[in-house]
């Protein structure tokens, strides 16, 4: 049966507390939960607290949990769910009012990741730089990501376990290897992967790329890559020494 | 219904509901499924590998005796399973379905998890050794060309050649286990992963095409895993009965 109205539960609160509150807000053909919180906030509670911009699933900001599990709000449509929905604000990082979380921790993990990091001799070229399709097209499925921050959400190191200073998250994962794969980047990174990042505390049970909306996949292209690398020099004394003999490698960061 | 019209406002207690839009299984069933496949599996080998002494049914030799080798006592079993066995505790694969099953770490997406010991993941004994896992990989490649020379010999009857039903389940076995291997992600990034420029030589370039064919079969990794799973446990079993003489080998040879 098609639905007229719906029964949206909306957490609303702050870091003090708060609590589930229902609204009943009339449905549309093609609404999604986004719509369905906007027209709360433009007809009954117009104090409501909610971030969102694009409306396309492209700017990463309305991320919220919806009946639990990590989601745009704009891209979930009210006909996946019956006439009653939940909306919350992401477990992981603290709420600042209703569905509104501060993600600040991610922008200062962010700074801790030395940036994209060309050689003197490319960076002083005046000729544009050259680089084949199959050398950038693995790095190209990382710049995808809008920094939703749902994988970080997800991630139950840092969801369940709260180890937000010993694990950076599956997003700076990601960010790390569009560095290390990057073919005109010279930067070692894996001594930062194996201390201050915190990849041994990831143990790859994927809920990262199960709820990517860019549909990244963080785990088996990003993480487990880099774990590899890392183990090159931390778990691998035969390519350890080979690469000591070669004297080649990229600079530490 | 007009924008206007009156609506009911009230404060709903509790937590809300799980649900996982992205699949239509209760969030216990996998969790379920894998502990009741690896515990039934993990008990199957236990009794193969190191109770039992015979795997041998001219021309087919179990895969859990490959490469046969008896020295005393020993079950021959004791001295080649050490290594798959070390090669899929260590897969990226079966690490999730583990940690999700045994461990609860987390039984499924965004569901809370047990208070419990602090979680250290793999940077702490026992999981840090997962770190280890190509040189499962190297001992597993060793043990896959043993089963491929297994499948050959299994066509061969007496010097003429011939098929029989061993034949076959050993063929799709050694390629089911082949699928598995070489989808790896530690082969993944040996054969290329670990490469910043694919263009930048002759040999890289080689690689890249290596990194792609291994790209297509790690993929589907889980299913390669459960797939040479299955194929090892039913080959050994269809051996062992006719070793026993309940079943009879259906054969064609030339």
């Amino acid at each position: 049966m098609e639905l007229t109205t719906l029964d949206l539960n909306i957490w609303r609160g702050d870091a003090k507390g708060g609590e589930l509150v229902s609204y009943r807000v009339p449905v549309r053909e093609g609404m999604v939960v986004l719509d369905a919180v906007l027209w709360v906030q433009a007809n009954m509670a117009s104090d409501l607290a909610v971030r969102w911009n694009c409306k396309a699933a492209k700017c990463g900001s309305c991320s919220a949990e919806i009946d639990g599990f990590p989601r745009l709000m704009c891209k979930t449509p009210i006909a996946e769910y019956g006439g009653r929905i939940s909306v919350g604000p992401m477990k992981a990082f603290p709420v600042i009012k209703d569905l509104v979380t501060d993600v600040s921790w991610n922008y200062e993990v962010n700074k801790e990741i030395p940036p994209f990091t060309p050689s003197e001799k490319d960076l002083s070229s005046s000729e544009p730089w050259r680089m084949q399709q199959k050398d950038v097209e693995r790095v190209m499925e990382f710049r995808k990501c809008i920094e939703c921050f749902l994988c970080q959400d997800v991630c139950h190191v840092l969801r369940a376990h709260d180890l937000k200073g010993a694990f950076q998250g599956p997003r700076f994962m990601v960010r790390i290897a569009s560095l290390e794969m990057h073919p005109k980047d010279v930067l070692d990174r894996r001594a930062l992967l194996k201390g201050k990042a915190g990849l041994g505390y990831c143990n790859v049970t994927k809920c990262c790329t199960e709820v990517c909306p860019e549909h990244i996949h963080i785990t088996d292209n990003a993480i487990i890559p880099l774990k590899e690398r890392m183990d090159d020099v931390y778990f691998d004394p035969v390519r350890s020494l080979l690469r000591r003999l070669g004297g080649g490698g990229k600079h530490p960061a | 219904m007009a924008l206007t019209q009156p609506v009911d406002r009230e404060v709903t207690p509790g937590r809300p509901r799980i649900h996982n839009p992205y699949s239509v299984l209760p969030n216990w069933l996998y969790p379920a499924f894998v502990v009741v496949a690896l515990s039934l599996f993990g008990i199957f080998a236990i009794w193969v590998v190191f109770f039992q002494h015979e795997g041998y049914y001219a021309p087919y030799l179990s895969p859990f005796y490959s490469p046969l080798i008896k020295v005393g006592p020993i079950p021959p079993g004791v001295w080649v399973a050490w290594a798959p066995l070390v090669f899929r505790l260590s897969c990226y694969y079966y690490r999730k379905a583990y940690f999700r099953s045994f461990f609860g770490h987390p039984r499924s997406c965004a569901v809370p998890e047990r208070a419990g010991r602090r979680y250290r993941g793999e940077t702490a004994f026992p999981w840090v050794f997962n770190n280890f896992h190509r040189f499962a990989f190297y001992a597993t490649v060793v043990q896959v060309a043993f089963l491929w020379f297994d499948a050959i010999v299994a066509f061969d009857f007496g010097g003429r050649f011939g098929v029989g039903l061993g034949s076959v389940l050993m063929l799709a076995n050694v390629l089911l286990l082949s699928g598995y291997t070489f989808g790896c992600h530690a082969f993944r990034h040996l054969a290329g992963g670990d490469l910043d420029c694919f263009s930048c030589s002759l040999a890289a370039r080689a690689r890249h095409k290596l990194w792609k064919g291994v790209t297509v079969l790690n993929i589907k990794h889980d299913r390669w895993a459960w797939a040479s799973l299955i194929s090892v446990a039913g080959t050994d079993i269809y051996i062992r009965l006719l070793l026993a003489g309940v079943l009879h080998d259906p054969r064609w040879v030339m």
